[in-house]
């Protein structure tokens, strides 16, 4: 199929790590005995149950195995099914919400060389995001500076969910050497369940999880924009996944209101926060919640203000639509044309290298 | 434009305000040490009441977690939503294309040469001796 003719870009896709044995060859020998001594494994995260109907769309679901694994059904359905010219693999795997750092270190380290040899060796048009362990952004940097020479990673992964709120400096190295490499940071839903997925509290349904977590992503612009790394980092997008973006305009009301009154102690922040989201923040365009209407959406798109934020996705393999209907209803072809490739393009500067 | 007597310099204490009506409007009066400002009464954002609010420093920053404070009391700070205004222009710090309180020129004029005129001071009683807070409105 296609979109017009067009070939999208697909930004969002997800193989997945079908255990613990798949990644035993890309991890040095003391982890590796650790590993298998402890019976380390199904570090799935708890968004993405593989079991889940959420996980997987019946369609897209293989007769064995978890969702994702198969490289042959990712290039058959995702691939060749949306007509992808490119497509970028995001890794959900618990490297990056492992307690211990050095083990994080090593499963983050051995999901990317995994990643690399088992998906991106075998099709050009994969691309993948370094998964890193932010943990220890002292490691994490290093796993950014061990993959970055390989063009086809073309964004850092972090999960939307850790430690401490993404906007605080001991995270800034991390920004510091995604920004020195021209690599967007992608925050994606997920967690290292250090803190309740709610702000009042832990919740107990997965519905719970997935629906608040548009709410974490809010707290996390908000933490980005009030620590002052947009304003430290002056080239770095960021490109929020999996959690929806018609949340964007209120949100966006609310940080202004507040800016204007409050902004004297955050002085660094020195023009309007929606202006700074606008230019500074991505999001792809699956799950949408798109209200019923489609003239709504246009209204909503409107208010958002900013056409180049949005990028493809299909989420593949997570259920989120049917048949070929990746793209929301409301969009303008116009605006089609720019999130299936011009967005794409202009947000992650690797991609041009080798499709101009 | 006529100018209007509107207070003596001895009413409104370093730092402090005073609240006048000129011609049926409200009018905010600002000592800063000596130099008095005059702006709208009214918060064009929500219709806080100026005259209540601090005259603080002007907030810049070149990164985070360094603060750069200039203009030393030249900012109002409105008392209702924290919306900051230039003492000076009236304009709001964080949109001045849309918000601005209107400023009007403020002089300390000696009574001697207040008796002379051309003044609007009918209601207030003006003292060769004094020295008075005069507002172009």
């Amino acid at each position: 199929m296609g979109f017009d003719g067009l070939m999208p870009i697909d930004c969002d896709i997800h193989p997945a790590v079908p255990g613990m044995q798949a990644l035993l060859p890309y991890i040095d020998d003391h982890w590796r005995e650790t590993i298998i001594s402890r019976g380390i494994d199904g570090l799935d995260l708890n968004l993405y149950p593989p079991g889940a109907e959420i996980s997987c769309r019946p369609d897209w679901r293989p007769e064995s195995g978890k969702p994702g694994t198969s490289f042959e059904q990712l290039r058959t359905q995702a691939l060749d099914g949306f007509g992808a010219r490119i497509a970028i693999c995001n890794c959900l795997y618990g490297g990056p919400a492992m307690y211990s750092e050095d083990l994080g270190a090593a499963i983050c380290r051995a999901t990317n060389l995994w990643m690399a040899r088992e998906w991106l060796d075998r099709d050009p048009r994969l691309r993948a995001s370094i998964v890193v362990p932010v943990q220890s952004p002292e490691l994490a940097v290093e796993e950014i500076e061990r993959c970055a020479p390989d063009r086809r990673f073309v964004q850092v992964l972090m999960f939307a969910a850790g430690e401490q709120p993404l906007g605080r400096r001991p995270h800034w190295p991390i920004y510091e050497a995604a920004q020195r490499h021209g690599l967007p940071i992608g925050i994606h839903a997920g967690s290292s369940h250090r803190h309740p997925n709610s702000g009042i509290g832990w919740t107990q349904y997965l519905l719970q999880d997935h629906a608040a977590f548009a709410q974490t992503f809010q707290a996390q612009l908000l933490s980005l924009l009030a620590e002052g790394v947009f304003s430290r980092f002056p080239t770095l997008k960021f490109v929020l996944m999996e959690s929806g973006f018609t949340w964007l305009p209120p949100f966006m009301w609310r940080a202004v209101k507040m800016w204007r009154g409050l902004r004297r102690e955050i002085p660094w922040v020195d023009r309007s926060p929606a202006d700074i989201i606008r230019e500074r923040v991505r999001i792809t365009i699956q799950p949408a919640d798109a209200p019923p209407d489609p003239a709504q959406m246009r209204r909503t798109l409107e208010m958002i203000g900013a056409d180049e934020m949005f990028l493809f996705s299909s989420d593949y393999p997570h259920w989120r639509f049917e048949g070929e209907a990746a793209l929301p209803g409301g969009f303008s072809p116009e605006l089609v044309r720019k999130i299936l490739v011009d967005n794409p393009l202009a947000t992650y500067p690797r991609l041009k290298e080798v499709l101009s | 434009m006529a100018r209007h007597v509107v207070a003596t310099t001895g009413e409104i204490a370093p730092g402090s305000s005073k609240l006048v009506t000129v011609r049926g409007r409200s009018v905010a009066l600002f000592n800063r040490d000596g130099e008095y400002f005059a702006i709208s009464n009214t918060c064009p954002h929500a219709g806080g009441s100026l005259c209540h609010g601090a005259l603080v420093s002007l907030v810049q920053s070149s990164r985070p977690g360094q603060y750069e404070l200039s203009r030393r009391g030249e900012m109002l700070q409105c008392p209702w939503h924290g919306w900051e205004f230039d003492i000076r222009t009236g304009q709001s710090w964080c949109d001045p294309e849309s918000f601005r309180a209107r400023a009007y020129q403020v002089t300390v004029e000696p009574g001697e040469t207040l008796a002379k005129g051309p003044y609007v001071a009918e209601t207030f009683p003006v003292a060769v001796e004094g020295e008075y807070v005069v507002v172009e409105f």
